[in-house]
């Protein structure tokens, strides 16, 4: 009888664990210079390998990512991850790469074919967040973290019911 | 025969040209190109009639049609525009980058004669908000006039594709572009923006066909001396009088990011020296933003076309809530009403309805539905007034469902042709509803302004999204309609050998008799068909007919840009109506022209 008890408080406890939420100092670093929209890396120089953001571990980030995502008018043209002026993001087809480095270079630099440069006007921790949002839309973010049905027009699956990218050609999306 | 007429109607054109050129026959420009078989602007004539004279291609022997030649534009984006003939020549244009190409039509196979690009901006294509169409060249005073994705106006010599002059008229830093055909009209080449997506105030101008100097330049919101209102200026209706009423139908300062882009169709009448043209939605979309009727938004212009000094106005849809642009095709008709002659305007609008109004007075004659209309019940005539319907009427934060016509409305900017012959108007249109929520815009100077969160669906039926229907305007109903599966995004071309043409996005181009609509010939192209068609008759003294293949536009926006059709509010909610779309047609940008073996 006390193991169970003992057992049920422990459980209560741990689900008083909350993430962490770090509403001030935390800012990622400028995306570092390796990272590349091409493949193709003459010479085979040193690759550093990226880790994965602290922003896409939280579902708090990435919740702030949606509201960012309205509010910056990204939906104007890439909808909710189906696109329009601007290509999809809830496919598996990623230009200029499907990294968060690569997506906040996108968003910061702009693209020639009509990404504007974002850079400037979107500060640094926001950008960060929004990238979250959007490999969220991409179905690379885990499922507890990412949004689930929101409470507008439900015309597309929700971020948390997107299948993530499956390895293509051999090759991680 | 039929080249010994020919051979009579040359002299008798090049008099035409050279009395025109002295200015005596300066308004009888359109009826000129009409007798020589040419096809110098998109509409063929002054009044947009896209009614050929030309009859060698006819409901006995259209069964025969095929292929006379081909061309590839390079370029497989939307194909929106219309191949333009002068002399022994053929224009076309493609979308971005939007290269020109004049083809020789005297040698077999109607070979390359010279091309000309622009160097469009790359980046304009972030900025277009449905697809980075064009919407066609027109020819006047030994120049083509055309209007890039970027914001410029361009004169090109329709001789040697050199370029004359080159201006820029939009900012694409605030989502100004340019997709509209220009109108040449006495030396003065007429042109709006686009930009109705992005909050970009809507003007026209009238540019010097010689140097590209701007003449004058019309807002479509603001005070009144920006709108070119002066003492001429009659509405017919009492809400559209009053003191600048292009400011103070809107919350302070709205109307600076207001739209009513001329992103469409001009008409000019020679007679009364007037042009008409629409405006375009007011931004943003969620109409919670902008209480007020939004002048000049949604509505039509009179204006004079040496001035631009309007004359009338008359608003489509007052305080419009589902970016029902006002600014297709307005067709001009000298015939009975009710047993008495008058000057007709004939416009099959973007809220259902087909108005017959007076254009000398700007008049409402009639207004009809010509597809399923609830979003209002009608015209009042008395007032002028579209009466809505409160159940349809969209709020922020409030999806409201199943409303028809659908944003791009009961038709799009794909004209109609009107046959004398028949009496009957041609309509290619959309049957197609939606689900609306309203959202927040936020204007951000070069990011779309929307704030609406839009779902599309088949309208009543059995699915289909299309409908091409002949449209008697004494009865004031269709004659015969056929059901098409995708929305009808082509324009369409009438002939007198009683046949229009038309084409669909799955890519068949087909003729039909135009008094029964019977399906006469159909040829399978090479992608969705949105251009606008077009017939000429050849160097060669026999009758062609012009279109292009290559699906896209708003409609064909999934299947052009690769959308993911899981979003249903993708393109601008288009694509919850179009997600079999990449499975009937694929990408293209090719020229056909037809004649008969």
């Amino acid at each position: 009888m006390k193991s169970v008890f003992l057992l049920c408080l422990v459980v209560v406890l741990a689900a008083c664990q909350r993430e962490e939420r770090d509403f001030t100092k935390r800012k990622e670093s400028e995306p570092p210079d390796t990272v590349s929209v091409s493949p193709l890396h003459p010479g085979n120089p040193p690759i550093t390998t990226l880790e994965e953001s602290k922003y896409e571990q939280s579902a708090y980030d990435v919740a702030e990512g949606k509201r960012l995502y309205q509010w910056f008018n990204c939906t104007g043209c890439h909808f909710n991850g189906g696109g329009g002026i601007g290509p999809a993001l809830m496919d598996d087809k990623w230009i200029y790469g499907s990294s968060i480095e690569n997506i906040v270079k996108t968003i910061k630099e702009g693209r020639p074919n009509g990404m504007p440069s974002f850079g400037g006007l979107i500060p640094e921790k926001e950008t960060w967040q929004l990238a979250a949002y959007v490999r969220a839309l991409g179905g690379f973010v885990a499922k507890d973290v990412a949004p689930s049905r929101n409470d507008d027009l439900s015309a597309s699956p929700a971020e948390n019911r997107l299948p993530s990218p499956k390895p293509y050609n051999g090759k991680a999306p | 025969m039929r080249h010994k007429l020919f051979w009579l109607l040359v002299p008798i054109s090049a008099l035409f040209l050279f009395l025109n050129s002295l200015g005596a026959f300066a308004q009888q420009n359109a009826s000129v190109h009409g007798e020589s078989g040419e096809w110098p602007m998109p509409a063929r004539d002054f009044a947009s009639t896209r009614f050929s004279p030309l009859n060698e291609i006819n409901s006995d022997n259209v069964d025969k049609l095929k292929v006379a030649f081909t061309f590839s534009l390079g370029v497989n984006r939307g194909q929106e525009s219309s191949p333009i003939v002068i002399e022994d020549t053929l224009y076309v244009v493609t979308p971005y980058p939007n290269i020109l190409y004049a083809l020789d039509l005297k040698k077999p196979g109607a070979p390359l004669k010279w091309k000309y690009e622009p160097k469009t901006e790359a980046a304009a294509q972030g900025v277009a908000c449905c697809d980075t169409v064009n919407r066609g060249p027109v020819y006047g005073d030994g120049r083509i006039y055309y209007n890039t994705l970027d914001g410029h106006t361009i004169a090109v010599d329709a001789q040697t594709g050199r370029e004359l002059w080159n201006v820029r008229l939009g900012d694409i830093n605030i989502g100004e572009t340019m997709t509209m055909a220009p109108l040449f009209v006495n030396g003065r080449v007429l042109v709006g923006n686009s930009g109705g997506e992005f909050g970009v105030r809507g003007w026209i101008q009238a540019l010097e066909a010689g140097s590209g100097k701007v003449l004058w330049k019309a807002w479509s919101t603001g005070p009144d001396k920006d709108v070119l209102i002066g003492p001429d200026f009659h509405p017919y209706y009492d809400m559209d009088k009053g003191k600048d009423l292009g400011v103070t139908s809107w919350p302070p300062d709205a109307w600076k990011q207001g739209g009513g882009n001329v992103w469409g169709w001009i008409s000019y009448d020679p007679e009364l020296n007037l042009i008409f043209h629409g405006t375009g939605n007011p931004g943003p979309w969620n109409a919670d933003a902008r209480p007020g009727d939004n002048k000049w938004t949604a509505g039509i212009f009179a204006r004079d076309a040496n001035t631009g000094e309007a004359r009338w106005f008359y608003q489509w849809s007052p305080h419009d809530v589902y970016d029902h642009d006002g600014i297709n095709e307005q067709i001009l008709l000298d015939r009975d009403w009710h047993g008495k002659p008058r000057k007709l305007l004939i416009r099959p609008e973007r809220n259902g309805y087909l108005y017959v109004m007076d254009r000398l007075t700007g008049e409402v004659l009639s207004a009809t539905p010509f597809a399923p209309v609830n979003s209002s019940t009608g015209v009042d005539l008395k007032t002028g007034r579209l009466q809505m319907n409160p159940d349809k009427q969209p709020e922020t934060g409030k999806v409201v469902r199943d409303i028809c016509p659908a944003a791009p409305g009961a038709k799009d900017w794909n004209p109609s042709a009107y046959s004398p012959q028949t009496g009957y108007l041609y309509i290619p249109h959309n049957n197609v509803c939606m689900d609306l929520e309203g959202v927040e815009a936020n204007y951000i100077a070069g990011t779309p302004f929307v704030g609406a969160n839009v779902a599309m669906k088949a309208g009543p039926g059995d699915g289909h999204r299309g409908e091409y229907s002949a449209w008697d305007i004494d009865s004031g109903k269709a004659t015969w309609t056929i059901n098409e599966r995708f929305p009808v995004w082509s324009g369409t071309v009438a002939t007198a050998g009683n046949l229009v043409f038309y084409g669909n996005m799955e890519g068949w181009f087909k003729a039909l008799d135009a008094r029964t609509g019977k399906l006469l010939w159909q040829f399978k192209t090479g992608s969705g068909v949105i251009g606008q068609p077009t017939t000429y008759r050849g160097p060669d003294g026999h009758q062609y007919v012009a279109i292009l293949s290559g699906v896209g536009g708003w409609s064909g926006a999934i299947a052009v840009l690769g959308l993911d059709g899981r979003d249903r509010t993708a393109g601008l909610g288009f694509v919850g109506a179009m997600q079999d779309l990449p499975s009937a047609t694929t990408t293209g940008g090719m020229l056909y022209v037809f004649r008969l073996p």
